[in-house]
């Protein structure tokens, strides 16, 4: 079975924001990433897949030159080979283009299985996977915690909201994409890293595509509520805090 | 023209789409609305009074169990019919499954996740989360065509639909008659939710702060001290730390105690949703950013394993 896992490079979870000029993106030379928790899974599912049915595991990424960084680090954890969609403007642009990007490399590929995660941590569109299933013209299936594979089938369970769950079935080739948790995710090992470096990753240059989307300003939340921020010691602030809670908020 | 598009299971009404029509009547000003029930029944009635013009319904027996396959077919042929200029619906994981395939067919931009409108009518520009909720993004969208919004549950006010008499109904007919390729069985409970925690007057809540499994029984020791029930975002459950029934958010219970406690939770969006009506929340944690702190009454920021037991002793002292 050939499966693809997309994976996306986003600043990691302690990066703290910083603006370009223009305040229409980030400053990326002051961020650190790591790769999209939800596609972390979703690169571990398809491992175990193969583990269970054979074949090959192909990540794909786009983005500038630094995706590859995540890319070896799945090529160490134990994907076969990668495809780089390598263009700078990808990093910030809308879950369809992003999605015409993958696909214009993928498509000759015919992959049997794609999975993603399921939204990406820093746009957080949740739209590359089902609009990628589009363009590549095969079913989908969505916010997934369980995969079968049977007889060029794939049963899926999918979540919905409140702790519901349905199951969904369909025929390869399908994508699907992963909820995080579904599995409990491997470190690479010091034989997969070294591995990796003699790994393949093919660059591939994107399909021109038009945006559908502008970014006309980034900015800081505004407070639904005013908090009120207590300091102090750890013995002072939680003497203050038992006091207002019992009475002002009359919570306790 | 906007089209909203609601939506129902087995023809209850998911509340959410009341949400979607305030995000379409602030959007558009006075424009009219439209609104399309595929499936129709019972939920097309209840929104006879939504204040639209016209209430659709696509009546299909294809569209009794959604698949996202049927589903785009119909509403894609709905909005080739209609030529709304915006489609607006909730963001629920229905619509995160079908409507970046519609959006793809139709060449259509698709703002998902909003949260806020900027402005009405023609030039209105789309507030939406990014970076985990550490940034808001005035979004515009490009091109001519319909542009698609699904609107963050619980970022629009269903109360603040201004309301309006019956719109005449309608029903619209479309042609179904390529299959599925998902075939979609009947929606389940893992397994009887153990804890209510919908009925909790108090919960300390955990998140990825807490960094590893023994430290739980800090935050436990609180809740005993506090007489409140534990609970956790998604990370913590997922790792096995707490049972699934103990977790708040969008793919776990909503929540809204007298009393909530957010100790080392970030505040991703997917937890908020669950727990924002809290009447008090407290937040503690060692990022002065965390999104958590938009919507905390009182906060603390510092090393959660320092001040949880200064806390502990605080409320164990006798009065």
């Amino acid at each position: 079975m050939k499966i693809a896992v997309c994976i996306k490079q986003v600043p990691s979870r302690e990066w703290q924001p910083r603006l370009t000029d223009d305040r229409t993106w980030i400053r990326e030379a002051d961020a650190s990433f790591e790769m999209n928790e939800p596609d972390a899974y979703a690169l571990e599912e398809a491992l175990r897949l193969r583990e269970k049915h054979g074949g090959e595991v192909v990540v794909c990424s786009a983005g500038p030159a630094r995706v590859q960084q995540v890319m070896r680090e799945a090529l160490a954890r134990g994907a076969d080979r990668g495809v780089h969609v390598d263009a700078a403007g990808l990093a910030s642009a809308d879950g369809f283009t992003v999605a015409a990007a993958l696909a214009h490399a993928m498509r000759d590929e015919a992959f049997d299985l794609v999975l993603t995660g399921l939204q990406s941590d820093d746009q957080g569109h949740a739209q590359t996977g089902v609009a990628l299933a589009e363009l590549l013209g095969i079913p989908h299936s969505t916010i997934i915690m369980d995969v079968e594979i049977s007889d060029g089938r794939v049963r899926v369970k999918r979540e919905l909201e409140g702790g519901w769950f349905q199951w969904v079935s369909m025929p390869m080739p399908a994508l699907l994409t992963i909820q995080s948790g579904i599995n409990q995710l491997r470190y690479a090992t010091l034989k997969g890293i070294m591995a990796a470096k003699k790994k393949e990753i093919r660059s591939v240059a994107p399909a021109a595509a038009e945006p559908g989307l502008k970014i006309l300003g980034l900015s800081l939340p505004s407070k639904s509520k005013q908090t009120a921020l207590i300091a102090g010691a750890p013995a002072e602030a939680a003497a203050e805090l038992v006091r207002r809670l019992r009475d002002e908020a009359r919570a306790l | 023209m906007i089209l909203v598009v609601a939506e129902q299971r087995g023809g209850t009404l998911n509340r959410a789409s009341w949400e979607a029509v305030a995000c379409a009547q602030q959007a558009g000003a006075g424009e009219p609305l439209t609104i399309l029930v595929p499936g129709g029944g019972d939920a097309a009635r209840v929104l006879a009074e939504a204040g639209a013009g016209e209430v659709l319904s696509i009546e299909h027996g294809a569209l009794a169990a959604y698949s996202p396959d049927v589903q785009v077919a119909a509403v894609a042929q709905a909005i080739a019919q209609t030529t709304p200029r915006l489609v607006v619906m909730a963001h629920t994981y229905q619509a995160r499954d079908y409507a970046p395939m519609l959006a793809a067919r139709l060449r259509a931009p698709l703002l998902a996740d909003v949260i806020g409108v900027k402005g009405a009518g023609v030039g209105a520009t789309f507030l939406r989360p990014m970076f985990q909720g550490k940034l808001v993004a005035e979004v515009s969208p490009q091109g001519s065509g319909p542009a698609i919004v699904s609107c963050q549950i619980g970022a629009f006010r269903a109360d603040a639909v201004a309301k309006g008499t019956p719109a005449p109904a309608r029903v619209l007919t479309v042609t179904l008659d390529t299959p599925s390729r998902q075939t979609v069985e009947a929606p389940f409970q893992q397994a009887r939710q153990a804890v209510d925690l919908g009925q909790a007057e108090r919960i300390v809540a955990v998140g990825r702060g807490i960094k590893a499994q023994d430290q739980i029984a800090v935050a436990e020791r609180l809740a005993a001290a506090m007489g409140a029930e534990m609970a956790a975002s998604r990370p913590i459950c997922d790792n096995g730390w707490l049972p699934m029934d103990r977790q708040v958010g969008s793919s776990g219970q909503t929540v809204a105690p007298k009393l909530y406690v957010a100790l080392g939770i970030s505040g991703a969006i997917q937890h908020l949703v669950g727990m924002k009506g809290s009447r008090t929340i407290v937040a503690i944690n060692k990022d002065a950013d965390a999104p958590i702190f938009e919507v905390a009454d009182y906060g603390i920021v510092g090393d959660l394993f320092e001040i949880v037991p200064a806390l502990t002793a605080e409320l164990e002292k006798p009065r």
